[in-house]
């Protein structure tokens, strides 16, 4: 990848990394993660994984920031008080992040990771050298992962369940809600 | 060289689908005269003369020239920004997801073989469900940035709707890949050019008719439109997640729910009816009707041919979705949720089950 | 040119910025996205190491945290969901009954 592209890439996704953090607004928090995370779909491709990255695409633009939204405008979440409240122990988040950032960076620029170590084969990445890798050697924890995602969607129905001691229209906001959840 | 090829179908790529939207718009109109047993569009004219044939040309142009030329208004609270984007955001993944849609077979030119098809990815079909599925963002965004009660009422319907009929629409396709073996849309063409029983060609539609209506139905809903259009439906929401756009932007609202039933048709016709596949004409040997010798013919013609199959296919599943529209009538909430989740997603599991089981046996009787 | 360290290194920051999300922001619903983010930082790195090395084990461990994330995410919000029918507030500070 040229640092042409990569570096505008990067600071869109950086910035719209910090959008999440700093906007006031829970929706435009979803929508700044939502391009980071389409930025990092950008990345994967130029990576050479293009089936992860058209599931980083379906699996969390298409599916989970879309349920993200659904909660913020079901549970009509205006704009929080943000950072505001509290300067200083803000402040002092934001200095640990910081030191936690420019000490990895530290750290990897004392690693000899520059070039890659091997020439890649021309199957590298493609969906069937992915698919027998899942199948073959992953399959006990494939097999466990559809294990979880019933697991979620089983506890995601009990937990939005209404225990039906509420009024009738208020069980009608929920339905939608609760059809989204079981999409996972 | 490579680059420039790829830039050249892309682009050519992006004009087709750009005209052939605005040109359903007319065929809306006219169909939805045709329909209700009226003349339909016919005022727009160059200088009073309106020669019949040139009518369509005039409604193309003049539909677009009267709302770009409206004001844009912005409501005073509106998210600027959020305003703004939303129809960038709707209209961008109807159009790019043509990207791997193959319009026609690899052709030789020069010595080069040049893929009609303007991207050849590994990851074809999952690439186009994935861009589709970004779609809805356009229409959250509309809603929530208009900061209009409709609007905001229309995208949570919308965002719920898409979300529903695209679990059904991605099993249908997973019966797809099942059956072809692979993700690439180029490849899944290809194998539907044998013939079933020596006489049908094999196209997709016929081994998977449950996927195919389950596909057709989830990709009308998807568009949002007519039986499925509560998101924008004008008895209960004005306009829906736009009711607050004019001008420029609510054409490119217009434009990318055109584009989505091009994309729909495009998606249709290469998974199930043979993409650019002409029935009984291969690439190589020629015209070869069953029974009797191959005739050969120019490699021209056939390539010519072939994508000329492509688009009376795409042109032919655009007309049937508007005359989908005009027929049926508009579902009710409940009715919608209740065909996405209680009929159509246990069918379309069940044909997965059930190709899977199928194809499983095949293999081993081999 | 660009090679794994730059990877890295932004997926280095975006972590840190989900770190920081995750402390700092009292709206549950950012807390969790911020969570999101830090586990999208570290797919960032797998896909990273695995062109790297050559090797596909990364993207298989990517697919992984990808459906972990999901499985995460439809019981998060369904938690957030309760949360705020008992509550009626979605701030980390408030939600204080447990603590004294």
């Amino acid at each position: 990848m040229s640092p042409l592209a990569f570096y505008p890439l990067a600071f869109v996704c950086i910035a719209s990394a910090m959008g999440v953090v700093l906007s006031r607004n829970p929706v435009r928090s979803a929508l700044s993660l939502v391009a980071s995370l389409f930025c990092l779909a950008v990345f994967y491709v130029f990576l050479q994984a293009h089936l992860v990255a058209a599931l980083q695409i379906i699996v969390y633009a298409g599916a989970v920031m879309v349920l993200f939204l659904f909660v913020i405008t079901l549970l009509n979440l205006e704009s929080d008080r943000g950072l505001g409240e509290k300067p200083v122990l803000s402040a002092i988040g934001f200095g640990a992040g910081a030191i936690v950032a420019g000490g990895l960076i530290a750290a990897l620029s004392r690693t000899s990771l520059g070039a890659r170590a091997v020439t890649l084969v021309p199957t590298f990445g493609t969906t069937k050298v992915l698919a027998r890798q899942l199948f073959g050697d992953y399959l006990v924890a494939f097999e466990l992962t559809s294990m979880l995602l019933l697991v979620a969607v089983v506890g995601a129905v009990v937990l939005a369940k209404r225990d039906g001691s509420y009024e009738g229209d208020e069980q009608e906001a929920a339905v939608p809600a609760r059809s989204e959840e079981a999409s996972h | 060289m490579e680059w420039l090829i790829g830039g050249i179908e892309s682009l050519g790529v992006i004009l087709v689908v750009l005209t052939l939207s605005a040109l359903l718009l007319w065929v809306e109109r006219k169909g939805s005269a045709l329909v209700q047993n009226r003349v339909g569009a016919n005022r727009a004219s160059v200088l009073g003369i309106m020669p019949f044939n040139l009518g369509f040309m005039n409604t193309l142009m003049a539909d677009p020239l009267k709302l770009f030329t409206k004001e844009d208004f912005v409501p005073a609270n509106a998210d600027r920004l959020g305003h703004a984007l939303a129809p960038c955001i709707a209209l961008f993944p109807a159009i790019v997801t043509f990207a791997a849609m193959p319009f026609g077979d690899s052709v030789s030119v020069a010595g080069r073989v040049i893929n009609l098809q303007a991207v050849n990815l590994d990851v074809g079909l999952l690439y186009i469900s994935a861009l589709a599925s970004m779609g809805v963002y356009g229409i959250v965004l509309a809603g929530w940035a208009s900061n209009n009660r409709w609007a905001l009422l229309g995208s949570i319907r919308g965002s719920a709707q898409m979300i529903s009929y695209e679990l059904a629409m991605g099993i249908s396709l997973v019966s797809m890949i099942l059956l072809y073996g692979t993700l690439d849309m180029q490849e899944m063409v290809r194998s539907q050019g044998k013939l079933l029983f020596g006489v049908l060609p094999a196209w997709g539609v016929f081994y998977q008719p449950v996927a195919f209506l389950i596909l057709l139905t989830a990709g009308i809903a998807e568009t949002k439109r007519v039986p499925f259009d509560l998101p924008e439906c004008e008895s209960e929401l004005i306009a829906g997640y736009y009711t607050e756009y004019s001008g420029g932007k609510q054409a490119c609202f217009m434009l990318s729910d055109f584009a989505e039933i091009v994309m729909v048709s495009g998606l249709v016709t290469t998974l199930f009816f043979g993409g650019w596949q002409v029935p009984y004409l291969d690439s190589n040997a020629g015209l070869s009707l069953p029974g009797m010798t191959p005739v050969a013919l120019p490699g021209a013609l056939i390539t010519a041919l072939q994508v000329g199959s492509f688009g009376v296919k795409v042109l032919f599943f655009c007309c049937l979705q508007i005359l989908v529209r005009w027929t049926l009538p508009r579902f009710r909430y409940d009715q919608l949720m209740n065909l996405g989740w209680k009929k159509m997603m246990p069918i379309a599991l069940l044909n997965m089950v059930a190709t899977a089981l199928v194809i499983l046996l095949v293999e081993q009787g081999r | 040119m660009i090679g794994t360290v730059h990877y890295l290194a932004l997926s280095a920051v975006l972590f840190s910025i989900g770190a920081v999300g995750a402390v700092v922001r009292r709206n549950v619903i950012i807390i969790f996205m911020s969570i999101e983010l830090m586990l999208n930082a570290a797919n960032l790195a797998f896909v990273a190491g695995s062109n790297s090395l050559g090797s596909m084990n990364g993207q298989s461990i990517v697919f992984f945290v990808m459906t972990v994330a999901a499985a995460e995410a439809a019981v998060g919000l369904a938690v957030i969901l309760a949360l705020f029918r008992n509550r009626q507030t979605v701030a980390a500070d408030e939600i204080a009954l447990l603590k004294w």
